[in-house]
């Protein structure tokens, strides 16, 4: 029987070009800040686990300066995973299903302001084969959605409609880095910047955080009225070799989806790591999402892209709304790697 | 917990300066070596923890995307841990927490480290230049060992020796010195006084990998499975006024906690062996008192009576430990992975008699990250 785990209280910072302090006070913050609000003291945390990358502050081991974000001492139980912190929230949940401990600590955090985005991913490519080609995200997203238009699966008409949207609905999100109401034609009139992707189809480079805080299922009610329910977190990955890929497709995500069980007829809200516009595509479709299902009203990553924390932050995004009372069932969705190689899926549920 | 969890396959690769094979190639051996021993096939595997330490060791970012493939994980959870030098065992006990959930079967775990590929040196300086190494960071602390225990200077020497006598008996090691001795590691050059050139670890290239499975997996098993009794991981500041780096607070809490799990009151008699994660020479007696093995200002005696050799009372680093093959991200789980091959009995010419319970140790960052565990054969022994 799988024990009934909840989202108890959130924070995030805005995404910004660039925020002039550390990683770790970035983080400090949004924990002070969920302290504060459950009335909790740090040592009452059974377990904390972040998620960061070296390679963007580029210093090896920069994430042991994060843990002063948390504040440990007394010694805390603490872990690292060197991905987006939605991996971070993957493992803190699991952790609790053993059924000894109950609060959770999770971060997600990343500073892409000190370096050059597109000149460090492409050494997530392996290094034999992909990395001496220089293959980098935007590329890779731009023969993404080459095979996207080739297919007929896709317009770029399509991709400007999904930016539009995002940037609109960005204007009522106080976190976005980037939002305007701006129409279809006027974004179609914008040079190609990796075609067919024009710069809009991509996302900012920013830095920012989130936290969140979970519980088990006793705890959780007695450290808010309205706990967000986690129903199941699945992640599944795919070949790194994109031959060997069909990039119009995430078979990933619905294998993912799959093994949720995921209805998502229910959904009401589904906040997608869209960092390409034509992702979005391709993930509505893999996912089965209707058009009952508002698609990233914070706008998304496209809007604003702290890396390690754009996929938390949209665990973040849905259980605020479910929290809200706007939405009764949401998806948050995690991608990593180039062209949604890897796909983390969240479904959150508010109390009947 | 949900699940009880154990591990039924191990694998490594011979560490060594620079393995001629590339880092996919190199994970794949251990991670094959390890499905052969639990006669399991990449198929029945339900998900893959795998563990390093920085990615600027190699320059590959995020390197679980481009060795989806090499691990079978296509189509499967796979993540990775970095918890600085404790990551090793990190990994492994993420491992057995995804089993413990009940969530996943079986699941592979692989740590490893291509050192030969990047420059370590820097790596461990913060990607800066005119860094002073571990050594240099460890050195004051070791000195404040030595001055706060009154151990005599030989003890560095002889725990050199020891581990690099083990080592011999090891086949994976990498360093397998057959003339050492104590006059050797003393004309050796110094590093950071006290650390001579034979009491620092070699940079290695290496992997190593685990199965951990369930109680229902162990049924299975051809051989025999090491039950993880408890787990424990601790950190701690890595810098803060009055702070203890020779016996971090965090060491402490963390052996307690899994002491307590365990059911284990007395570790010396309780603990058959130890595979602590000694990179340098000093850290054997400092984890012994450390983690309450002993009491503090003894540790340096447990080693000084031959108590921590193959044949000694408390057996420490049979397989020869860091202090002869250091991989890393593969060192704290080979760690875990020799107390495991331990109490199954088939660590071979280093097998220490009638092992039961072993721990199985690491620590990173400036001692302020500590991962352990402790297996055994039996899945409720009793202690007395």
């Amino acid at each position: 029987m799988a024990e009934e785990i909840a989202i108890v209280a959130l924070a995030q910072t805005p995404s910004c070009r660039s925020y002039p302090d550390t990683e770790p006070s970035l983080i400090m913050g949004l924990v002070n800040q969920i302290l504060a609000e459950t009335e909790l003291d740090r040592h009452e945390i059974d377990f904390t686990i972040a998620g960061s990358s070296d390679y963007l502050s580029g210093s090896p081991f920069s994430f042991i300066a994060n843990v002063d974000g948390f504040g440990a001492w007394p010694p805390v139980y603490e872990s690292h995973v060197e991905m987006d912190g939605a991996w971070a929230l993957f493992e803190a949940y699991v952790r609790l299903q053993c059924g000894d401990i109950d609060l959770a600590l999770i971060a997600g955090s990343g500073k892409s302001s000190p370096g050059t985005p597109r000149d460090i991913f492409p050494l997530q490519a392996d290094p034999y084969v992909h990395a001496p080609l220089g293959l980098d995200p935007v590329s890779v997203a731009g023969l993404q959605a080459r095979a996207l238009l080739d297919a007929g699966k896709a317009t770029e008409r399509d991709f400007a409609e999904v930016v539009s949207r995002s940037r609109r609905d960005a204007l009522s999100n106080p976190y976005a880095q980037v939002a305007k109401d701006i129409s279809v034609e006027a974004l179609l009139q914008e040079p190609y910047f990796a075609s067919p992707l024009r710069k809009h189809d991509l996302p900012p480079i920013s830095d920012g955080a989130a936290v969140v805080l979970i519980a088990r299922g006793k705890r959780a009610r007695e450290l808010c009225d309205k706990p967000v329910w986690i129903r199941g977190i699945d992640h599944r990955i795919e070949s790194h070799y994109l031959g060997l890929r069909d990039l119009k497709d995430s078979p990933s995500s619905s294998l993912a989806a799959r093994n949720l069980g995921l209805d998502a007829g229910s959904l009401d809200v589904a906040e997608l790591c869209v960092r390409y516009s034509p992702e979005e595509i391709v993930l509505r479709q893999a996912l089965g999402l209707s058009d009952r299902t508002r698609i990233n009203p914070s706008g998304g990553p496209l809007c604003g892209h702290p890396v390690m924390a754009t996929g938390l932050i949209r665990v973040v995004e849905v259980a605020r709304r479910i929290r809200g009372g706007e939405a009764g069932c949401g998806l948050a969705h995690a991608a990593s790697g180039p062209a949604l190689q890897q796909n983390l899926l969240c479904i959150m549920e508010g109390d009947a | 917990m949900a699940e009880r969890a154990a591990v039924i396959g191990i694998g490594q690769t011979k560490y060594a300066r620079c393995i001629p094979l590339s880092i996919d190639g190199l994970v794949r051996e251990a991670a094959l070596r390890a499905l052969e021993d639990a006669e399991l096939t990449f198929a029945d595997i339900d998900a893959i923890v795998i563990g390093k330490a920085p990615d600027a060791l190699e320059g590959v970012m995020m390197p679980e995307l481009s060795l989806a493939d090499a691990l079978c994980a296509v189509g499967k959870p796979i993540h990775r841990v970095h918890t600085a030098g404790s990551v090793g065992a990190s990994t492994a006990i993420s491992a057995v927490t995804l089993v413990e959930s009940g969530m996943y079967d079986t699941v592979l775990t692989v740590g490893y480290e291509k050192q030969s590929d990047g420059n370590f040196m820097w790596a461990l300086s913060g990607g800066r230049s005119g860094g002073h190494g571990a050594g240099g960071s460890f050195a004051p602390w070791i000195r404040d060992y030595i001055r706060r225990s009154d151990a005599p200077e030989h003890i560095g020497w002889k725990v050199a020796v020891k581990d690099r006598l083990n080592g011999l008996k090891n086949p994976y090691a990498h360093l397998h010195l057959e003339d050492i001795s104590i006059e050797k590691v003393k004309e050796s050059p110094m590093l950071w006084d006290p650390l001579h050139f034979l009491e620092s670890c070699p940079s290695s290239d290496g992997a190593a990998a685990m199965v951990v499975t369930n109680a229902a997996g162990t049924k299975r098993a051809p051989r025999p499975p090491a039950w993880v009794l408890a787990h424990a991981k601790r950190t701690e500041f890595t810098v803060f006024p009055g702070r203890d780096p020779v016996k971090p607070a965090a060491g402490v809490d963390c052996a307690e906690a899994l002491y307590k799990k365990a059911g284990i009151t007395d570790p010396r008699r309780q603990i058959d062996c130890a595979e602590l994660y000694v990179p340098f020479s000093w850290f054997e007696p400092m984890w012994l008192e450390g983690h309450l093995i002993c009491e503090e200002g003894e540790g340096w005696k447990m080693t000084d009576s031959g108590a921590t050799e193959i044949g000694g009372d408390f057996p420490v680093n049979m397989s020869g430990g860091v202090l002869c093959s250091n991989a890393i991200g593969a060192s704290g789980m080979v760690r875990c992975l020799e107390a495991v091959n331990q109490v199954r009995g088939t660590a071979g010419d280093y097998q220490v008699d009638g092992a039961r319970v072993a721990l199985g140790h690491a620590y990173g960052g400036a001692s302020n990250y500590f991962a352990m565990w402790i297996v055994s054969s039996d899945p409720n022994p009793s202690f007395d």
